[in-house]
């Protein structure tokens, strides 16, 4: 339990591991793949717009039911291109063959007859067909969510280091916890954004707005755990005893916060687990990146945080590239 | 000491006793107040749009005005919790929950409520045919397509004889007309004022024996052959359902709207998949709750119990606060409250930790206790802050997207924070302290506390 600060390049290395899949699939991916610069990330209707059917085929068996003749149905309807995903779901203990499917907007003027022409087709091909949802973003409105959703995740960033900053003003260095506080941040952006990234290419999740939602909850609660530990380092360096090193109270902060950090993020993760196997499948995505936020917010406070203020205070930066050489010529002397 | 006990342990019951009353408030009215749960479109079911303006010079006063007209006819639908709501400048966004046929009310809601009589030069045009006419030449249902490249391609432009804006809408009421070939058939009456009333006088006159076609918002209702002049500018429109008949009253009574709005976004959800999603939170709450009950008291027995009272206690009141305000609960909503029970026991997690702490440094347990959540304060308050932030900028990212969902999470977070540092704070405290004198020695593990080991602070200074 004591060499949590002496293993700390072990920590940023793990860290990496699982950061490096997730930029490749997020930059390197779209453009081998494409051969055009793209962010590897599948936006869903509210940034790329389109509209979205949630259709229930209670005629139909669930294996009977393929993506190609509800594509077709929609292609008479008069939407070409429709992207289908099956997804039966259980009803009064039955399964029910369900779709899920996406289209270009429906018209702004007269969605209804359009709306009118795609259920009669799918009416003709298989029966009774329930629309159960149906959402339609239009391309104005998309673009400026992209926007506002930018503005939020920065707006959100900014604020919180300028409290950071301003809570820590009284610990030596208040600025160096602001920026460590939001490099682990930005740790989290990465590893949310990254998995993200590789299971939009997996099981073709989407972003939408709520996943954004996740991203900047995960923002508060990695800065929420990491002002937890600050905070100790923060009581324990105004308390120090003249034989301790930065490096011991770093590391026995940690000690003492570790049974909370893990106790936290138990419950948390608890309550989020019931939500995920049980709180239906409208929000499970949510779910899923709020426990990944959550998870990679409580590594990144304990293992990246802290240990970057240590590494930090020996400005070790300097060693980085240097040492190699330096030992050289000690070598040669 | 004793005195401050008890008056934090009254208004501890005092609190929760109103939050009971709420939440069991016979006929969910509480002081004469609705504190029914309102559920949002996610979870109930029905209809969420973004109108906006055809016309990209529309003024801010007339996009007020439509939202203004939509307002009342929304209000003549009799439905519940609507809400009207302009967003930014040529937006407004309308919700509708539990409407049995959502796009066809969101339908009569925009309709522009421009009557019209055209002269159709002797024809009669088809039922529900789209028109040009001279006071309004390019209706949006035609440019659609947006390849319209030469707009003499859509058709003869109509005169219009009347003028929307001259329409009565005092005069504007729901009858029936009186024999003619077909018998009673449902109608709605009209009347124009000034200009327009005198050339539809002049006009019928003139055309006694010939069709004249009636067109509301471009569509053409009926082309009644005119049997005798309007020389009071008055009539009925006839039409063959009273369905139609009250949408079409609808339109017209509440006047016409400045400005033709299209539908830029809409979501909507069947009641059934909301219901579904209801049950699934239900469950997904009390297992969440259960599991965070069961951990907290083997982990910190005592203390474990008092902070699931006090979870239960946060839980109480968070649900007569979602009344009294009140908070519309969507599916994200649900997800955010259930989020901050974590937080909840997150304060009473860290106060917990740091009593066990103190005390294994020797501390008696009343100091133990008495510094644990003094030294704990900082974090918890901290935290809190950084976690309200967060749930402001949502709230405001949130209202600038016209989704109500991410409202839902952000207002449920943030109030949770909140609440939770009441019930952390106030309730475990005075909770504990009134459970102090049972404390001995020997009873040290019902407290969850124990001095075997020694303190880690110690190895790792030593």
């Amino acid at each position: 339990m004591e060499h949590l600060v002496r293993r700390r390049y072990w920590w940023f290395a793990f860290s990496l591991l699982v950061i490096l899949p997730g930029l490749y699939m997020l930059f390197l991916h779209p453009l081998i793949t494409t051969g055009q610069f793209a962010i590897g990330l599948r936006p869903s209707i509210d940034f790329a717009g389109g509209a979205l059917w949630e259709l229930r085929f209670p005629d139909t068996t669930p294996e009977s039911l393929t993506t190609d003749r509800i594509a077709q149905a929609f292609a008479v309807g008069g939407f070409e291109n429709a992207q289908v995903q099956l997804s039966p779901t259980t009803v009064d203990g039955r399964t029910v063959a369900a779709a899920l499917v996406r289209t270009r907007p429906l018209s702004e003027s007269d969605p209804n007859s359009e709306i009118e022409a795609v259920m009669k087709a799918l009416t003709d091909a298989f029966g009774t067909v329930t629309r159960e949802r149906l959402e339609s973003v239009g391309p104005t409105v998309s673009a400026e969510s992209t926007r506002s959703a930018v503005i939020a995740v920065l707006g959100a960033s900014l604020v919180i280091l300028l409290y950071l900053t301003w809570a820590f003003r009284k610990a030596p260095h208040p600025v160096r916890y602001g920026v460590c506080a939001l490099i682990s941040m930005l740790h989290d952006v990465l590893v949310v954004l990254g998995i993200a990234a590789i299971l939009g290419v997996a099981i073709g999740l989407e972003v939408d707005a709520l996943f954004l939602t996740a991203l900047l909850t995960t923002l508060s609660f990695s800065v929420h755990d990491t002002i937890v530990v600050f905070d100790r380092i923060r009581e324990n360096l105004l308390n120090r005893h003249p034989a301790e090193t930065f490096d011991d109270i770093v590391n026995h902060s940690l000690v003492q916060t570790l049974p909370r950090s893990i106790n936290t993020q138990l419950t948390t993760f608890f309550t989020l687990t019931a939500l995920l196997l049980f709180g239906g499948d409208t929000i499970r995505n949510f779910v899923l990146m709020l426990l990944i936020g959550l998870i990679s917010g409580t590594y990144s406070s304990i293992f990246n945080a802290a240990q970057l203020l240590v590494v930090w205070e020996h400005r070790e930066w300097r060693n980085w590239f240097g040492r190699g050489r330096r030992d050289e010529a000690a070598q040669a002397v | 000491m004793q005195n401050r006990n008890l008056s934090a342990l009254i208004l501890i019951i005092v609190v929760t006793g109103l939050a009971l009353a709420v939440n069991f408030a016979p006929n969910n009215n509480f002081l004469g107040r609705d504190v029914s749960v309102r559920l949002g479109l996610d979870l109930q079911g029905g209809i969420q749009v973004l109108l906006r303006s055809a016309d990209p010079n529309a003024t801010p006063e007339q996009i007020a005005t439509a939202a203004g007209v939509i307002e009342q006819r929304v209000n003549a639908l009799g439905v519940g919790e609507t809400v009207v709501q302009r967003a930014g400048n040529d937006r407004i966004i309308v919700e509708l929950p539990g409407v049995a046929n959502p796009e066809q009310a969101i339908e009569t809601l925009r309709g522009t409520g421009r009557l019209e009589f055209i002269d159709s030069q002797g024809q009669y045009l088809a039922d529900g045919a789209i028109v040009r006419t001279s006071s309004s030449p390019n209706p949006p249902q035609l440019l659609e397509s947006g390849t319209v490249t030469d707009v003499n391609s859509l058709g003869p432009i109509y005169q219009s004889i009347t003028d929307g804006a001259d329409l009565d809408t005092s005069a504007v009421q729901p009858t029936f007309s009186q024999g003619g070939a077909l018998g009673s058939r449902p109608a709605v009456s009209f009347a124009f004022r000034g200009e327009s009333a005198r050339r539809l006088a002049s006009f019928t006159a003139a055309n006694v024996g010939r069709p004249m076609c009636i067109v509301l918002d471009n569509v053409v209702v009926s082309c009644p052959v005119i049997n005798a002049a309007l020389t009071d500018g008055s009539g009925v429109i006839e039409v063959t359902t009273e369905a139609e008949r009250n949408q079409i009253f609808n339109k017209l009574k509440y006047g016409a709207l400045p400005v033709p709005l299209v539908i830029e976004t809409s979501r909507t959800v069947t009641a059934t998949l909301g219901q579904e999603s209801v049950a699934a939170s239900i469950v997904a709450g009390i297992i969440g709750l259960s599991v965070v009950a069961i951990f907290m008291i083997l982990f910190y027995r005592g203390p474990g119990l008092i902070a699931t009272l006090a979870l239960l206690i946060y839980t109480v009141i968070s649900f007569a606060i979602y009344r009294l305000i009140p908070v519309t609960l969507t599916l994200p909503g649900i997800a955010g409250f259930i989020l901050s029970i974590g937080l909840a026991v997150d304060a009473n997690v860290l106060i917990f930790a740091r009593l066990r702490e103190e005390y294994r440094r020797g501390r008696d347990i009343r100091n133990a206790l008495e510094l644990g959540f003094v030294e704990s304060w900082p974090a918890i308050r901290d935290s809190s802050v950084s976690t309200l932030i967060t749930s402001i900028v949502l709230f405001m990212f949130g209202n600038s997207f016209g989704v109500s969902l991410i409202k839902g999470f952000a207002l449920t977070l943030g109030l949770g924070i909140v609440i939770s540092l009441f019930t952390a704070v106030i309730v475990t405290r005075t909770f504990l302290r009134v459970v102090l004198p049972l404390f001995s020695d020997e009873r040290a593990w019902w407290f969850g506390v124990d001095r075997r080991e020694t303190a880690p602070a110690a190895t790792a200074a030593s």
